[in-house]
């Protein structure tokens, strides 16, 4: 095996046993990503002096015998919304194209502390906001699984990246799927932690009801490592949250657990190959004796216009401060203010970010704030009432991650509502802060499928466990 | 269908100095979106609390944390890369247009 192609467990083992430095390992990626990225364009930044300078120092400590922590010396790979100091995040926008980061986010402070090394930073839809990471500013990632395919988004770049070998694992941010989605169209692990679970400082904000910060890894025992060490409370995130070790349960019995399958999410709309992959997953966790169980979701077909509607809502707030005054882009030609306002955000943001601002806007203002963004909120409670009341029954649940393999690049682009279907079976789980993994269970032709783990709270152990039974 | 005048409207509300070419590309594309999330039309929410937070549930507490209302000082270093992120500046002030005329 390459050293590209090791799990953080077998890339620790091997620093320790001293088959390679983190050095070597460092640089098999860094020239991996020199040659393979041309054809994938996964990265927006590649952090050389900072990856072989992190390399460095756990070299020295392992050269004096220190214990070093399973992450040190294990390069990673970085969504573009997530700050590190002294290197660009672009957000994939033209209005952060130069924007150096002031300081460190909380999850990339906690891995500096361990030893990681930072090989770059990757492509994603523009602030987030898409499905294909064709809405990046900058240039489209391709799926490595097939190049005239999207590799999914909006955490594209950090999927395709690690499902090419050119990082040991990535980090992600998912608000209605896009850490899942990209993972399931890649053929990798992708969680989505509970709401509360990561830290959210240094993420730029899109949806701050639903944004969280998540992995992607190649197997469910690295998801596990990467996702305790980011994890936790932060005085700088309040909505972040202790996590009660008691709810992280990693023992159970197969023969005792109920699975839970939406009948409403095999309905009109899903790929037939897609249903079938992921029917005969369910049946191998039946053949290990698991109990399955048809379950009811009612308001599942509500969920993306409410998710689009709080999303863009939330996102037309947040993205205010993109003004042309601060930081970024600025137009400053005009006469007055409100000229630097109109021009720097009509030139600063893609096509997809203004539609999603007017439409928050829209949903927001005088007259329509009830018809739109609290009805929304409302029906959002009935989707959560519809998740309590599953979970009585089942303790984790069973669906595919998304309704299609990888589609072709240019096939969606053109058309926003058929991009917003791609996340029917993930913008519920957002909408109630639950945890969910994409757990890659089969192949449509050479294309991967995602099969979703839906946790209870917190359990984000209990649903990485299950899905390491796939492996 | 939204009126070419709210889509102006709802430009100007979100500071974007959009075209009219662009106006009238966004009227189509809001409308055809306004139409499906119409959807929701159908669900009867009279007897329904909102649920603005996930975590509120789950969480078992009030999402509002508040911290003692006391000055907390950021290093100097983190402070000066904040100001002179600033396209416009003038010493430690951030440059903006007049507001007054």
């Amino acid at each position: 095996m390459s050293l590209h192609q090791l799990s953080i467990v077998q890339a620790h083992d091997g620093l320790l046993k001293k088959k390679f430095s983190a050095l070597e390992l460092a640089k098999a990626f860094l020239d991996r990503i020199k040659t393979e990225d041309k054809k994938i364009s996964a990265f927006l930044t590649v952090t050389e002096d900072l990856a072989l300078s992190q390399a460095k120092r756990v070299d020295d400590l392992i050269s004096v015998g220190e214990d070093i922590p399973l992450l040190a010396g294990i390069p990673l790979a970085v969504k573009d919304n997530i700050l590190i100091e002294g290197i660009k995040t672009t957000c994939a926008s033209k209005i952060l194209e130069d924007y150096i980061a002031p300081y460190d986010a909380t999850c990339i402070e906690k891995l500096k502390k361990l030893g990681a090394v930072i090989l770059g930073k990757t492509n994603l839809d523009e602030f987030a906001m898409g499905a294909s990471t064709e809405n990046s500013a900058f240039f489209p990632t391709k799926n490595p699984h097939d190049l005239n395919r999207v590799p999914g988004g909006s955490s594209g770049g950090s999927a395709a990246a690690v499902a090419d070998d050119l990082c040991c694992y990535a980090l992600g941010s998912d608000t209605g799927g896009s850490i899942r989605q990209p993972a399931s169209f890649c053929g990798v692990k992708g969680l989505k932690p509970s709401y509360g679970a990561v830290s959210r400082y240094g993420l730029t904000a899109f949806a701050s009801s639903l944004d969280q910060i998540g992995t992607i890894t190649k197997t469910t025992e690295d998801a596990k490592i990467v996702f305790e060490a980011i994890a936790g409370k932060d005085p700088k995130d309040s909505t972040s949250v202790a996590i009660n070790k008691k709810l992280q349960v990693t023992s159970y019995k197969l023969q005792d657990l109920k699975i839970g399958v939406p009948k409403e999410y095999f309905v009109e709309g899903i790929d037939k190959e897609v249903e079938k992959v992921i029917k005969d997953a369910i049946k191998k966790f039946e053949n290990f004796g698991a109990k399955i169980e048809e379950i009811s979701l009612p308001h599942t077909k509500y969920a993306v216009p409410i998710y689009y509607l709080i999303a863009t809502s939330e996102a037309s707030a947040n993205l205010a401060r993109y003004d042309g005054i601060k930081y970024g882009l600025s137009k400053n030609q005009g006469q007055n203010l409100l000229d630097v306002y109109l021009r720097s955000r009509v030139e600063g943001f893609g096509d997809e970010v203004k539609r999603r601002i007017m439409l928050g806007t829209y949903a927001l203002s005088a007259g329509y704030y009830e018809a739109y963004y609290l009805k929304a909120q409302k029906v959002r409670t009935l989707i959560k009432e519809d998740f309590d009341r599953a979970f009585q029954k089942v303790d984790v649940i069973f669906s595919p991650t998304a309704p299609t393999p990888a589609f072709k690049i240019g096939e969606k682009i053109i058309d926003p509502l058929s991009m917003y279907l791609c996340d029917i079976f993930t913008a519920p789980v957002s909408l109630v802060g639950l945890p969910a993994v994409s757990i890659p269970v089969g192949f449509v032709g050479k294309l991967p499928v995602g099969l979703q783990i839906i946790g209870k709270p917190f359990e984000e152990n209990k649903i990485l466990k299950i899905g390491q039974l796939t492996e | 269908m939204i009126s070419k005048e709210e889509v102006k409207h709802i430009a100007k509300l979100s500071r974007l100095g959009l075209t009219e070419k662009e106006i009238e590309k966004f009227q189509k594309e809001l409308s055809l979106i306004l139409d499906y999330f119409n959807l929701l039309e159908e669900v009867d929410v009279s007897k329904v609390e909102p649920t603005f937070h996930p975590a509120e549930h789950f969480l078992k507490r009030k999402p509002s944390v508040t911290r003692e209302d006391i000055e907390k000082s950021q290093k100097t270093e983190v402070k000066n890369k904040l100001v002179v992120a600033a396209p416009e500046r003038k010493d430690r002030y951030v440059k903006v247009k007049s507001i007054l005329s």
